[in-house]
Parts: structure tokens; C-alpha cells; sequence
């Protein structure tokens, strides 16, 4: 046995040591950077570092960008999140009843935007989303509609960006759906029929509860990620117009690496941190409590 | 049974508007690029080039230098993946089929640590970099991506399945663990080293935030940060600007396309932590 012992170390410690010295060890820094108040001055010269406990949380909470930030995201959240799993279910339905010849070209067709590089594609969306040459406005035009500033009206530069969010990842939870739909028996739709159950109702009441557990992981997996908004405004609308695209990273990004207030930004981060890790918790709870997980 | 069919039609007309909405963007994207200067900047939007002709890509290696940028996507995707490889199989390796001290609680923490956020660190991290000259480097680049929990949790699943009977008829025969793992071990996880090849290439080929930050000097830049630049520089040229999204995505998206196989295999091995 101890012979073993000590190739299993050999083999798992280079991952172990850079795991720890640059993700580990970071995060743990990055909670004493955010109780100090390391900027321009301490980045020249350490002497200038000093331990401020939670100043930067209690300027934080003072400050109203970042109120804008933190509620520019949650729109971006509770808006995006739920659209995004319920067109990945509808395209994962579509797909679990279409002819198996047909299933492997659509879902590769529907999975492409999930590959292609975010930046990338935000820019042809900006394009898209123009206002005088945009093909949307254009399609919009032709129903009738008249042209929206997408990405320069404050109203409408979060949905946008949204929309291009829900286009850029909803194969990804098709994929993951599509797989948990096949494992429900179809045993289950064959004895809701007969009792006389229509499409709504099975779905309801079989499909749904099947999916229970797939859909509490794609949703934490989802919220995650679109709390980590970032690239979008940065290549889109740079945080505008009147900042209403300014995410909480895209702050703690502005505040870190424009400003460098790496301890402010890293009180930031921290605050991020921990909405998502609670908002998380509670969806655990949650789906323990009905049953699913 | 005709209702049955058209139940049938009127979901395959669903998904090919669906597969329209998920394509148009992409192949719309290369026929702008495909225009002559300007062409793409008139109402209504041409659909169609008038004459199909490779004047944005001219006109992109001839003035922005993305060639330069391509170049340094290209090393920072393959030794990030060769790195990636090396780190990952090891430990994933040793966390499914080698005893070791504390194996299973650092496992759990592992996993716990998933919850974090890799912004968190990116801060420190930065400055942690910049006491020891890494800033303005690929090797910065690298450095959180050579180690991933994720990678070592889909190289152990997939390890556990080993049968330990192999390993043990190896070490019999008075083969080294070094020996086993190369010989027995690797081909054994070819498929899933695969995945992890394609996961970590495609990753960092698209990672944006941290290259932003480390990268500092423009001919450093990866294809993501410089397109990022260039287009608040080229906002009105919306050719050049696709043609440069175009040499950007084709890489990635053709890898997908011929490693498709393994690339679901990954994504769904990912998502049965839950």
C-alpha cells in the first residue's frame, strides 16, 4: 500500500501545486486585497498599502454605479437564464421526437453558435443589431415595425443583449436536456395516454418531474455563467449607453485594470462571489425540498 | 395517422426555423465578408455579395496585422492544451486509480471549489504575475489554464472505469507507475484526453477576460482581444470587421465539427456531477 502511496502524490501534485499557488492561493488573496486599500500609489510602491477592513465593502454599498452594475446584471440574470432553458427545452423537445436522421444534423446546426468565439460573434451581432443597416431592423421594417436603436437606447441595449446571449448559448442545455429526456421510459407517455392525458398534461406531468433533476444542474450551471457577464458589453456597447450594459465584472474590470483599485475591484469580485454561491444555495434547497435532487 | 404526420412536418419546420435563427448570423457573417468595401453598409443589408471577392481579407492582413495575432492564438491554444493534457491526466489519474493520503477529501474540495468564480482570483493573480515578470507573456496566459478541476474531474471519471486488475498484473510483472502510466494508462484514456484536448483547446482559443488583462502589448494580443480593439477602432467597417471574425471562429468551429463525438461526450460527462 505505501508503495503506491507515494506515486499517487507524484502523479497529483504538479496539478495540486498549480492549483493552489494560482487558484487557490489568488482567492484567498483576493479577500485580504479587498480589506485594503491597494491602488495606483501601492502598485509603485508597497509602503503605500494600508489595511482598511471593510472600507471598500462600505464604499461599495455607497457607490451608485455599482447598485447599477449588480442591477443591470440580475436583469440580465432573471430575464436571460429563464429564456435561455426554456428555448434549450423547447429545441430539446423538438429534436427527442424528430426522425433519428434528422436529430445529429439539427442538433449540430442548433449547437454552432455554443463553439464559436464570443467576441467573435458579439461583433457580428453588433452589426446585426445596427441601427440604419441592421438585418433585424431591416426584418423589423418589413412587418411593419419601425427602427430600434438597439444598442444605443437604454431600454433597449439589455435585451439585445440578451437576445444575443440566449442565440449564443442555448445549444448547450439542448444537448444536456435532449440526453435527460431520453432516459424517461416511454412506458410513462404510453400509461399517461391511456389515461387520457393530452400533450400539455403529459409534458406537465411527465416530462417535467423526469427532467427535475437536469434542469436544477442546467439552471445553476446557466445562472453562473450569465452572472459572469462580461465580454458582451465590453465588445457591444462598452457599459453604455448611460450604462445600462455595465455588468458587476464589467466593473470590478473598469475599477481593477482602468482605474487599478485592485482592492475596491477585489471587494467587487468577493460581493460576486457570494450573491452567487448563496443564489445557488437556495436553488439546491430548493429542488431538495420537492424531491429532485 | 395523417394527423401523426403533419404533427411530424410541423416539427421539422420548427426546427429548421429554429437552425435558421441558430445559422443565420454565422453565414451572414461570411457573406459580408465576401463584399467589396462598403457594400455591406447600405439599407436595406445585402444578403449576397454583388461579386464575391477576398478584398476584406486583403485588406485585414494588410493593415491590422492579424496574421501576427493569429500566430499567438495558435501557440497559446497548443501548449495550453499540451500543458492541460500533461496536468490533467496525471492527476486525474491518480484521484481515480492511486492511494494517496488525503485523496478523497482533497476530491472533495476540489469539487467544492467549482462553486468559485475564476474572476475571483484574477485580481491577485495579476499581481501575484507581475512580481515574478509574467505579465505581457504567453506563459501568463497559461498559468490558470495548465490545471483545471474540471479537467481533472473528467479525466477521473473516466479513469475509474481502468480495470485494477490490468495495473496490478503490470506492477507484478515489475513495470514502474511511470511505465503504467504511459503504456497501460494513456491508451487507455486516449477518448477522453481527446475531449480534454478539444475542451482546453476551444477554451483558450476563446477566452477573453484574463488575455485582456495579462496581455498588455499589442503584438502579445490573441485573435479574441485584438478583434475586440480592432473593432472599436473599425466600427464602420463592417467587411473587415467579418472577415476578421471569420479567420477567428472557422478554426474553432471546424475542430468542433470533426471531433464533434467528443466534444458531446465531454459536455454531457460535465454536466452528470449534478
Amino acid at each position: 500500500m505505501s508503495r503506491y502511496s507515494a506515486a499517487g502524490w507524484a502523479f497529483a501534485a504538479p496539478a495540486m501545486v498549480m492549483l493552489s499557488l494560482f487558484f487557490f492561493v489568488p482567492v484567498l488573496l483576493a479577500f485580504a486585497l479587498s480589506l485594503t486599500d491597494f491602488d495606483l500609489y501601492a502598485l509603485a510602491n508597497m509602503d503605500d498599502l494600508r489595511f482598511i477592513g471593510l472600507g471598500n465593502y462600505a464604499e461599495l454599498l455607497q457607490t451608485p454605479l455599482f447598485w447599477k452594475a449588480l442591477g443591470n446584471t440580475f436583469y440580465f440574470v432573471v430575464v436571460g437564464v429563464p429564456l435561455s432553458i426554456a428555448l434549450s427545452l423547447g429545441a430539446a423537445l423538438l429534436l427527442n421526437g424528430a426522425a433519428s436522421r434528422l436529430v445529429g444534423l439539427f442538433r449540430t446546426a442548433l449547437f454552432a453558435p455554443v463553439v464559436t468565439t464570443l467576441v467573435a460573434v458579439a461583433v457580428i451581432w453588433r452589426y446585426l443589431l445596427h441601427t440604419r443597416y441592421g438585418m433585424l431592423n431591416y426584418g423589423l421594417e418589413r412587418l411593419g415595425i419601425d427602427p430600434v436603436d438597439w444598442l444605443g437606447d437604454p431600454n433597449w441595449a439589455m435585451p439585445a443583449i440578451i437576445l444575443f446571449a440566449v442565440w449564443k448559448n442555448f445549444g448547450y442545455n439542448m444537448v444536456i436536456l435532449l440526453a435527460g429526456l431520453q432516459t424517461i421510459p416511454n412506458d410513462l407517455y404510453e400509461a399517461a395516454r391511456i389515461d387520457g392525458a393530452n400533450a400539455w398534461q403529459r409534458f406537465l406531468h411527465v416530462t417535467l418531474p423526469g427532467l427535475g433533476p437536469m434542469l436544477l444542474l442546467v439552471s445553476i450551471l446557466t445562472m453562473a455563467g450569465y452572472f459572469q457577464l462580461f465580454a458582451e458589453p465590453y465588445v457591444m456597447t462598452q457599459g453604455g449607453p448611460v450604462e445600462s450594459t455595465v455588468s458587476v465584472l464589467y466593473f470590478m474590470y473598469e475599477q481593477g485594470f482602468k482605474w487599478w483599485n485592485l482592492g475596491f475591484a477585489s471587494a467587487v469580485a468577493f460581493i460576486l462571489f457570494v450573491i452567487m454561491f448563496a443564489i445557488t444555495a437556495v436553488q439546491y434547497r430548493f429542488a431538495k425540498a420537492r424531491g429532485v435532487a | 395517422m395523417r394527423s401523426a404526420r403533419s404533427a411530424q412536418l410541423v416539427r421539422v419546420l420548427l426546427l429548421v426555423l429554429l437552425a435558421g435563427f441558430a445559422l443565420f448570423p454565422l453565414l451572414w457573417m461570411v457573406s459580408v465578408s465576401l463584399m467589396a468595401p462598403g457594400e455591406a453598409s447600405q439599407f436595406p443589408p445585402p444578403l449576397l455579395p454583388d461579386a464575391p471577392g477576398f478584398s476584406a481579407y486583403r485588406a485585414l492582413f494588410a493593415t491590422t496585422g492579424i496574421a501576427a495575432y493569429f500566430i499567438n492564438s495558435l501557440i497559446v491554444a497548443t501548449l495550453g492544451t499540451m500543458l492541460s493534457l500533461a496536468f490533467n491526466a496525471t492527476a486525474g489519474y491518480a484521484f481515480a486509480k492511486l492511494r494517496f493520503r488525503g485523496r478523497d477529501r482533497i476530491f472533495q474540495l476540489l469539487l467544492a471549489a467549482l462553486v468559485i468564480p475564476g474572476q475571483v482570483a484574477m485580481l491577485p493573480l495579476f499581481l501575484m504575475l507581475k512580481e515574478i515578470g509574467l505579465i505581457n507573456s504567453f506563459a501568463g496566459v497559461l498559468v490558470p489554464v495548465t490545471a483545471s478541476i474540471f479537467g481533472i474531474f473528467l479525466v477521473r471519471q473516466y479513469a475509474l472505469s481502468i480495470p485494477d486488475e490490468l495495473l496490478e498484473a503490470a506492477r507484478i510483472d515489475g513495470a514502474s507507475e511511470g511505465r503504467i502510466f504511459l503504456q497501460i494508462v494513456v491508451p487507455a484514456l486516449t477518448p477522453i484526453l481527446v475531449t480534454l484536448a478539444l475542451f482546453t483547446f476551444l477554451g483558450v482559443w476563446n477566452d477573453f477576460m484574463w488575455p485582456l488583462i495579462i496581455l498588455t502589448d499589442q503584438d502579445k494580443y490573441t485573435l479574441p482581444v485584438a478583434l475586440a480593439a480592432l473593432s472599436r477602432e473599425h466600427v464602420q467597417d463592417n467587411e473587415l470587421m467579418m472577415a476578421g471574425s471569420v479567420l477567428t471562429i472557422l478554426p474553432v468551429l471546424l475542430l468542433f465539427l470533426v471531433l464533434q463525438r467528443y466534444y458531446m461526450q465531454g459536455l454531457l460527462a460535465g454536466s452528470v456531477k449534478g
